[in-house]
């Protein structure tokens, strides 16, 4: 590991201002501590935020949820509000790694970890992610768990988070604390890039930009579903997951609302599946048009080809158990 | 760099390199081996300590973050002669071949028992709203993060069993 120098924030300006001149925020260190050991990341200070207010999970004013930045993964998974009525963050939190590491990984930190692409963990290999220019060898290479969807041809990286799935099926916003002062809020989706030929830039923060929580809109009606599928029962990555919120009404479904995992480089939302299904009745035609039109541009690079039809059977089996039985 | 902590109720001062983890930390600074280096990637389990009461990877948890934090590594939780429950259940069960993921092992069943007591769901858990079971799949399922290479898992089961209280 490579040196560093140390500071403890005591206030967000500080935290900040520490960040802004070359300093990268450290919270659970579950996935930064690892990419260090490698090299792989080599920060020169390590700004520790750990000791700011941001635990709380607060009930906002329409009945959502604020949960701060530094809420742990297992205790945001185990909260009694979120059980009951956003079950399907739960259940994302609770299929990804491992207790001791839930008990460690925090809000913030879950939605900005690297991508687990063995080409990005080597530094024999080429990876333009790590080292901008040099290539990328996982696209001819060893790549089964990498993405489908949004890719580039610099970049096929995917975003390896459960818990960021979840919160985009759910409509969820991330509060930002921009290092000049500001308080924004951004829409999930808009926190992320895809890879275009930058994809060393993931996200939209500017260094010292500190997310500070996120927010969950109130609780709606229908069915939450996470479905994971991976190597191994238990802490694994997804190869390919789907989380949904689902509801029927009169025969015809109500609401759709669905995101990916494991397809590509950021928690995949695509609003024309969901379009697709509104207004519909639920019959495995239906969900076979909306995986087509999920899948209409995913390419394969070989070794992660059975993405595709996975994604296809993943998605119609989670809309069928979603739907079936419900009130006609 | 200074960082000041309680391991086994007693405050320790140490001054280290700020690359120190919390394994290297305990390992090689305080004399306490029974946290194990299996990956040091947070992958395997053996380093599994407690701290501030629940179960983390020492590997991946940097000393000078956890200043005043309270660390209960394995020789926190019995010592010969007045092993802790958990740990003569292991001994009974020969919940181990090598015993080098034990310590791991222990610490995380450990804090697993106090989970499930608390009502915490898992993956495995059909209802998130209702009391776990200690069932063998919600056993191997909350040990997901203790690898044991010798493959004694079976034995590890029925110990942690014992130590619940249940018949294995």
């Amino acid at each position: 590991m490579r040196p560093f120098d140390y500071h403890r924030a005591t206030a967000p300006d500080d935290a900040a201002r520490a960040a802004a001149s070359g300093g990268t925020f450290i919270a659970g260190g579950t996935n930064l501590v690892d990419l260090m050991k490698l090299e792989v990341m080599a920060p020169e200070r390590l700004v520790d935020i750990t000791r700011l207010d941001m635990r709380g999970i607060e009930e906002t004013g329409d009945g959502g949820l604020r949960i701060g930045a530094l809420v742990s993964n297992t205790d945001l998974a185990n909260d009694a509000r979120v059980r009951r009525d956003w079950p399907v963050l739960s259940r994302a939190l609770l299929s990804g790694a491992t207790q001791q590491l839930r008990n460690k990984a925090t809000t913030g930190g879950n939605l900005l970890q690297r991508t687990r692409c063995l080409y990005f963990y080597d530094r024999a290999m080429p990876c333009n992610k790590r080292e901008p220019g040099s290539g990328c060898g996982a696209m001819e290479g060893f790549n089964r768990i990498l993405a489908v969807l949004g890719t580039s041809d610099h970049c096929i990286a995917t975003h390896p988070s459960d818990m960021a799935v979840a919160m985009m099926a759910l409509g969820a916003e991330v509060e930002i604390a921009r290092a000049g002062g500001n308080t924004e809020r951004l829409p999930l989706d808009d926190l992320y890039l895809l890879p275009g030929d930058t994809p060393e830039r993931e996200t939209v923060l500017a260094p010292g930009d500190l997310i500070t929580a996120v927010i969950l809109p109130a609780p709606v009606a229908g069915r939450q579903s996470y479905r994971k599928v991976r190597d191994r029962a238990s802490y694994a990555f997804a190869l390919v997951s789907v989380a949904a919120v689902v509801a029927v009404e009169d025969g015809k479904v109500a609401r759709a609302d669905l995101a990916f995992g494991g397809l590509a480089p950021k928690p995949w939302r695509d609003k024309d599946v969901e379009a697709a299904l509104l207004g519909q009745p639920p019959s495995e035609a239906l969900f076979d048009k909306a995986a087509d039109i999920l899948l209409a541009k995913a390419q394969g690079h070989g070794a992660n080809d059975f993405k595709i039809p996975l994604a296809r059977r993943v998605l119609s089996a989670v809309l069928t158990e979603l739907t079936e039985g419900a009130a006609a | 760099m200074q960082t000041s902590l309680t391991i086994n109720g007693e405050t320790r001062q140490l001054d280290l390199d700020p690359r120190t983890s919390l394994l290297d930390a305990l390992r090689h600074h305080l004399g306490l081996t029974g946290s194990k280096k299996g990956c040091d990637h947070g992958q395997c389990g053996a380093c599994t300590v407690l701290i501030n009461g629940r179960r983390v990877n020492a590997c991946l948890s940097l000393l000078c973050m956890h200043e005043g934090d309270e660390v209960v590594p394995i020789e926190g939780l019995g010592q010969p002669g007045a092993l802790s429950p958990m740990q003569q259940a292991f001994v009974e069960k020969d919940g181990y071949q090598c015993g080098y993921c034990t310590p791991g092992q222990i610490c995380s069943a450990t804090a697993m028992l106090e989970e499930i007591a608390q009502g915490w769901p898992s993956h495995v858990t059909a209802d998130l709203e209702a009391r776990p079971e200690l069932t063998t799949e919600e056993i191997s399922e909350r040990m997901s993060g203790n690898l044991c290479r010798c493959s004694a898992y079976p034995n590890i089961v029925d110990a942690i069993r014992k130590a619940a209280g249940e018949t294995a």
